[in-house]
């Protein structure tokens, strides 16, 4: 047993790290939405989906010449992160304005505001597996959908018995330089400082001129653009998506946010990052398909013992 | 009474409930026989249900007895369980499948394992159900609302895929040749006919019902309404909150634990899958668009949600309609678009309670406002967040 797990300790690290960012980018959009709104959006887990699908189509559009290196790679790459984050931040916003703000401008209450997220969510995943996954792929909507490799799976460099591959680079990279431009806009920016001014207090922020229907519209862009990154990420690591990725991963996702400390943006990192190592060794000891019972455990102990998170403070508290 | 975007009658969600209202008053006031006549005329109405001709109208693609089992009785049982949770104590369970599966679980496990007798593989099962709701209850029951909504989801799946993974009861492959419900001699025999389970689950709701409206009625019932209204008010008028709310859970789980029984009786065979998160969606979406809190909206809607998908299977010009696709397939597209329009439109249901009704026009039933909503002259807001 033990043995297993110096053996197997270095390679589901690297492992955990690449989970750990794509749950941490996916996290980002929940600690927004909930930090502006007080809102578990259910439905960002569908947007993530969105996100893989978008990706789908253009690797599959570039297919001929992968996989690609060099010049190439990075254009596409780049392509293929842009357009999914667009489109998953245009459906983000579009949810907004259809499932929330009808709620949010009659005062409604945080269940009844939940309860439309979980029907959008189920909308979201049905018009996907019903109509638009066979438009798009022309396949059964509900079959997992594999796309073919973009990246080849060289061993960069070594350490121990973990080998760094090309892929993990890229993911780990590109996760966290989104990241860090989004800490950069909701910290140097005059619409980040509205976002930070309507978390804390949306009366005064008004009074102050804040428009609120703009800032939630760009909180829900942005946590959007970031699920949808994640959501490229996700397939070019994994190579294959379904119509219900998103349910899984998203409560895991939020399971990050809320270990960070929800509303907090670096906490959402921090949780994503510490929720992808613990699934992973934990799953030396109990097996990869206890990975996830192990994610939903995790939650639990956090929300009984510290329902503030690691790091505690939230969008609301930060210096301004 | 503020308008709900729509104007006055023009709205026919609320012509339903001006009618409803105003045979609620008559309930009011009605006396004892006409009350007993009622539920007479209910009782022989549920016993007529699964006669041909009402069958060949209601239901003509698939057997009508079979479609009031499961999924129609299946459903209201599960319906009226979680309406104990959600309708009268205010706490949003997105798990309550697990209920469902243990109740299940435990009838299959003990019935083909040990042998024992049905019904006591049953008893046992609300049981163990019970017990369960108390385990999961007391860790995460100190949440309020969207938090523990999310963790009792995450509880249901965790159940889901421990049985999944535990080859102990079957693992992904499920448990086969589950035991008939054993004969009451002379009175009935379980075998391969519809009708007798049909007649069980008639007997099993009615007596939840009884139950569930005797609960509500008493002091427990008074103390849920507390906690649902203001939890903190409630607990400072020395309700003891917690105690409350564990018995709200345990009580729920073991009305979904008596459905699972039912259900693997009739079934034969159930597997991990037989549960998934869906079916806790759909029963919470039974709740919400019926009316939470109040026992004929929630049997309503169960109705509604199960039997519109049965009705429509293999309709001809909606399949041309569709493109060929099954009708029933597009189910959970229209579950999702009704939850979200309902929230929009009507948060309190077809039939709401009246006390719901109130509670959601003057303020949020201590459940907190969303943020990010400013009063307006429009709005009144009575509550607003304290977490801040």
């Amino acid at each position: 047993m033990l043995d297993d797990f110096l053996n197997q300790f270095l390679p589901s690290t690297v492992g955990g790290l690449v989970f750990g960012s794509i749950y941490a980018l996916i996290a980002l959009g929940y600690t927004m939405v909930y930090g502006v709104l007080r809102l578990i959006n259910f439905a960002h887990s569908e947007i993530f989906m969105i996100g893989t699908f978008t990706s789908l189509v253009v690797i599959t559009a570039v297919a001929p010449a992968s996989p690609l290196t060099g010049f190439a790679l990075f254009g596409v790459m780049l392509l293929i992160i842009a357009l999914s984050a667009l489109i998953s931040g245009g459906a983000a916003m579009l949810l907004e304005v259809v499932a929330y703000r009808p709620l949010r401008k009659k005062g409604a209450t945080r269940l009844t505001a939940l309860i439309s997220a979980i029907g959008a969510s189920l909308f979201l995943q049905e018009l996907f597996a019903l109509v638009i996954i066979p438009w798009l792929t022309g396949k059964p909507g509900r079959n997992q959908q594999s796309s073919p490799r973009l990246v080849d799976r060289d061993t960069v460099f070594s350490i121990g018995n973990a080998a760094i591959r090309t892929d993990h680079i890229i993911v780990i990279v590109a996760a966290v330089i989104m990241m860090i431009a989004l800490d950069r806009v909701v910290n140097r920016t005059k619409i980040g400082r509205g976002i930070r001014a309507t978390a804390q207090d949306p009366e005064a922020a008004v009074l102050m001129g804040v428009s609120i229907d703009n800032i939630v519209r760009v909180t829900f862009l942005l946590g959007g653009a970031m699920a949808g990154v994640a959501g490229a990420l996700y397939l070019m690591e994994f190579e294959n998506t379904v119509f219900n990725v998103g349910f899984v991963l998203g409560i895991k996702a939020f399971t990050a946010a809320v270990l960070g400390g929800i509303g907090n943006l670096r906490g959402a990192l921090l949780g994503g990052v510490v929720l992808g190592l613990i699934e992973n060794w934990g799953a030396i000891f109990l097996g990869s398909e206890w990975k996830d019972v192990i994610a939903f455990t995790v939650l639990v102990i956090v929300l009984m013992f510290r329902p503030t998170g690691i790091l505690g403070e939230s969008l609301q508290k930060a210096r301004a | 009474m503020k308008g709900n975007g729509v104007t006055g009658n023009a709205n026919p969600l609320r012509r339903v409930g001006a009618l409803f209202d105003g045979a609620r008053d008559w309930w009011e006031h009605a006396k004892v026989w006409q009350r007993y006549l009622v539920y007479l005329g209910a009782i022989v109405f549920a016993l007529v249900l699964p006669a041909p001709w009402i069958g060949s109208f209601m239901s003509p693609g698939s057997d009508w007895t079979t479609v009031l089992i499961y999924p129609i009785g299946t459903y209201i049982l599960l319906a009226i369980g979680l309406n104990i949770v959600v309708g009268q104590a205010g706490l949003l369970d997105l798990g309550f499948v697990a209920f469902f599966a243990i109740g299940g679980y435990s009838v299959a496990y003990f019935g083909t394992q040990y042998g024992w007798n049905y019904w006591a593989t049953v008893a046992f099962g609300i049981l163990i159900t019970a017990v369960s709701g108390v385990i999961l209850g007391a860790p995460t029951l100190r949440l309020r609302g969207d938090y523990l909504a999310i963790v009792t989801l995450g509880f249901g799946e965790i159940v889901r895929i421990t049985a999944n993974n535990t080859d102990e009861i079957g693992g992904a492959r499920g448990i086969t040749n589950i035991p008939h419900p054993t004969d009451i001699p002379g009175v009935v025999e379980f075998a391969l006919l519809p009708a007798p389970y049909y007649y069980l689950m008639v007997a099993a709701i009615i007596v939840v019902i009884i139950f569930s409206v005797r609960l509500q009625k008493s002091r427990v019932g008074r103390a849920w309404a507390a906690i649902r209204e203001d939890e903190d008010a409630a607990e400072l008028m020395g309700v003891p909150t917690f105690k409350f709310k564990l018995l709200a859970f345990a009580i729920g789980a073991m009305i979904g634990g008596l459905a699972g029984g039912i259900y693997a009786g009739k079934a034969v065979f159930i597997e991990p899958n037989t549960f998934p998160f869906i079916l806790s969606a759909t029963i919470l979406a039974a709740v919400v668009l019926g009316g939470s809190g109040n026992l004929p909206g929630v049997m309503l809607g169960a109705f509604v949600i199960a039997w519109l998908p049965e009705r429509f299977r293999e309709v001809e010009w909606l399949k041309d309609a569709l493109g060929g696709k099954d009708p029933a397939e597009f189910r959970i597209l229209l579950f999702g678009g009704v939850l979200v329009l309902m929230m929009g439109l009507k948060p309190e249901g077809l039939l709401p309670s009246r006390r719901r009704k109130a509670e959601l026009h003057e303020g949020t039933g201590g459940m907190g406002t969303m943020g990010a909503e400013v009063a307006g002259p429009d709005t009144d807001v009575t509550t607003t967040e304290a977490a801040k």
